[in-house]
């Protein structure tokens, strides 16, 4: 199956009669700015670790149109249940800098709360966010709403057996969830080939999952795919896989090297299939991006950068109280006597 | 989409006393806060038409419905995942784990997710849950139905374990689990679930002891027994022998593994100077070791012995031909009290 696309590398568009798309002026300079607004964030994260003031990064960078581009085409009441790449998702969802990057910082183990943005925490342990999404749909069906939710994974996470308990639970259970997986064809130095043999949509439909494939690096196809399959979700239509075909162009991390492990030529390749690059060809040729927007948008992304890099270096650092005082609602007797002595202890330090 | 509750509780109950087996006073208590709480659903393997291998959930699903009691595909991890994501819904959900053995599958789940949301989100999301584990050996059955995991729930922070012991604590634990605003593991005893000579007169109208403590439940001077679960009644039977010989030995259950409720064990060992712990748990590294130290850290001038334990052995579960061997009985407990009394 070949994947939709609606606007190729070189910023062609072209109509697809099953994904509907109302192209606009409007809409196409939204997902352009908030896909530019993610990767200068990304970019500026990427430095502040290099910098030495946070731990970690996990760079988005190639993947901002799967993600700008599904979460742009639920509704704000949907919830989110992220993996841990998903920034410029969070950030179409009003999470802020300083929200993003505590964790990586090491101050605290989440950033935000997840009943304000109706989008979850982070999730490191690989897939076990879906079956997290899986229940929480199944709430949303005894609750009756019209309400979706919308989970991302990776092509790695696909490999994990929640993954596929997932996919039959969903499947079995038919609740209103939108699985969106991310194949970035890497899984740190594990190429797609080496962790699945059947493609990952195919994979769900023998599941009984609708799935489809899309060019994830095609924004407008993305955004109209996910429209239309999340309104199939909405309406009882059961739960769905949208596969979105797309490229980790960092490092898995920080701490990675892809030079060991990836030809130069792979990335070069995919640099070519940009997501930014093809929507703003799009825009140039339409002549709906002039100077002004241009320029304003240039100046708002450098003052995102900033303040990025201040909230970060603002982040206050967590009392060690608050280890003892939330591992549970309520307090043990345990809890409050290790606390206790360790405080008595640092205080005859301090005498 | 819910069916509408049937209080087939009070239908059954005209007085508040009933005589229940473990079973059946886990079915009361499961039952009865469903009707009080309409967000409480139940989860789990074959626990809706059949009730649940061992008949626990039976007729539940009939009355409340198939969507507060639900039949799951089989997947335990998938069972608590889920269960974590109905939790964040609001909803408080009881899985059922059909063996203790089958508890493994779910364990990534449970250790990394149900003990750390609400660390992780500082308090923001809480885990109101409870996963149901009929647990222990004695029932004649094959590998890994027979395991008592709890040892490895208690060493996680961020879940509460407990495990009830008789028909009263069954009904009563139960539901002041399902109300606990943390995640709670229930390990229940298999072996007893539907003992005729357990059956016991549970008062439904009285106020029931707190969930996290534990219960004296025979005095005795010369020796203090300590265990939960199926254990205590091993112990019980242990003191009734030892007291036809003049051993008046005090018997507690534990009741709450984490967190730990040892005051009345520290208040026991003052007097009698002598602690037996007693599970069926592997001793290495299990909740009878983190007795004896506790123990030895607040009572260390009144022991007269050092504490015992009487535990299955380091090996995995053994074929059933050969349980009797593995399983604390008592004449093991005695020969262990024999041992505490000599020293």
């Amino acid at each position: 199956m070949e994947p939709v696309q609606l606007l190729d590398p070189d910023g062609r568009l072209t109509q697809d009669e099953n994904w509907p798309l109302e192209l606009t002026p409007e809409l196409c300079r939204d997902l352009y700015r908030r896909m530019r607004l993610a990767r200068r964030f990304d970019e500026q994260a990427y430095v502040l670790q290099r910098q030495g003031e946070l731990g970690l990064w996990l760079q988005s960078l190639g993947q901002e149109a799967a993600q700008v581009g599904s979460i742009s085409a639920v509704r704000p009441d949907d919830h989110v249940f992220p993996s841990y790449r998903e920034h410029a998702a969070a950030l179409c969802r009003g999470i802020t800098p300083a929200e993003l990057l505590v964790q990586w910082r090491g101050s605290r183990n989440s950033g935000w709360d997840p009943a304000t943005y109706r989008f979850h925490i982070y999730t490191l342990v690989l897939a076990a966010q879906l079956p997290h999404a899986t229940g929480y749909a199944m709430g949303v069906q005894r609750d009756g709403t019209d309400e979706i939710v919308l989970a991302y994974f990776g092509d790695g996470a696909a490999s994990e057996g929640e993954a596929n308990e997932t996919f039959n639970w969903a499947a079995t259970t038919e609740v209103p969830l939108l699985l969106f997986c991310q194949n970035n064809q890497w899984a740190i130095s594990t190429p797609a080939h080496t962790q699945t043999r059947t493609s990952l949509h195919q994979r769900a439909q023998g599941f009984g999952l609708e799935a489809h494939l899309v060019d994830g690096n095609d924004i407008l196809a993305v955004h109209a795919v996910t429209a239309a399959v999340a309104e199939r979700v909405r309406s009882g239509g059961g739960p769905a896989m949208i596969e979105a075909q797309t490229y980790r162009m960092a490092g898995h991390s920080t701490s990675d090297d892809p030079d060991r492990y990836r030809d130069a030529s792979e990335l070069d390749s995919w640099k070519t299939r940009d997501p930014i690059h093809r929507l703003e060809r799009l825009l140039e040729e339409r002549g709906w991006m002039n100077d002004g927007f241009r320029a304003d948008l240039e100046a708002e992304c450098e003052v995102f950068a900033n303040r990025t890099s201040q909230e970060c270096k603002q982040l206050p650092l967590q009392d060690v109280s608050t280890l003892f005082n939330t591992v549970l609602a309520e307090p043990t007797p345990l809890l409050t006597e290790e606390h206790r002595r360790y405080a008595e202890l640092v205080a005859s330090f301090a005498e | 989409m819910a069916a509408p509750v049937i209080s087939r509780a009070a239908e059954q109950s005209p007085s508040a006393t009933q005589k229940l087996t473990i079973g059946k006073a886990l079915n009361l208590g499961l039952r009865t806060a469903m009707e009080n709480d309409p967000k409480v659903i139940v989860m789990g393997e074959d626990v809706g038409k059949l009730g649940g291998v061992f008949r626990i959930t039976d007729g539940l699903q009939k009355d409340f419905g198939e969507h507060r009691v639900l039949d799951t595909p089989l997947a335990e991890s998938g069972i608590i995942g889920t269960a974590v994501g109905l939790a964040i819904r609001g909803y408080r959900p009881v899985c059922e784990i059909q063996f203790d053995g089958f508890i493994f599958p779910g364990f990534d789940q449970i250790v990394s997710q149900v003990a750390k949301v609400h660390f992780r989100s500082e308090g923001r999301l809480r885990m109101p849950m409870v996963i149901r584990v009929p647990f222990g050996g004695g029932i004649g059955a094959v590998e890994h139905h027979s395991e008592s995991p709890e040892s490895y729930f208690a060493h996680t922070a961020g879940l509460r374990v407990v495990s009830c012991s008789n028909a009263v604590d069954a009904y009563w634990m139960l539901q002041q689990a399902i109300q606990c605003e943390d995640p709670v593991l229930f390990f229940e005893p298999k072996r007893y679930y539907h003992s005729g000579a357990l059956r016991a007169e549970v008062d439904t109208a009285v106020t029931p002891a707190p969930l996290f403590s534990s219960q004296v439940l025979r005095t005795g001077n010369s020796a203090t027994l300590v265990a939960y679960g199926p254990s205590v009644k091993v112990c019980l039977d242990a003191a009734a022998a030892a007291d036809e010989d003049g051993t008046s030995l005090e018997v507690i259950d534990l009741r709450t593994l984490s967190p730990l409720d040892l005051g009345p064990v520290f208040e026991s060992v003052r007097k009698t100077g002598r602690l037996i712990a007693v599970s069926e748990a592997p001793a290495n590294s299990s909740l009878t070791s983190e007795i004896a130290m506790r123990v030895q850290q607040e009572c260390f001038y009144s022991l007269e012995a050092p504490v015992l334990r009487v535990t299955g052995f380091d090996t995995p579960y053994p074929p059933t031909k050969l349980e009797e061997h593995f399983l604390p009985d008592l004449d093991r407990v005695l020969h262990a009290v024999d041992r505490a009394l000599a020293w």
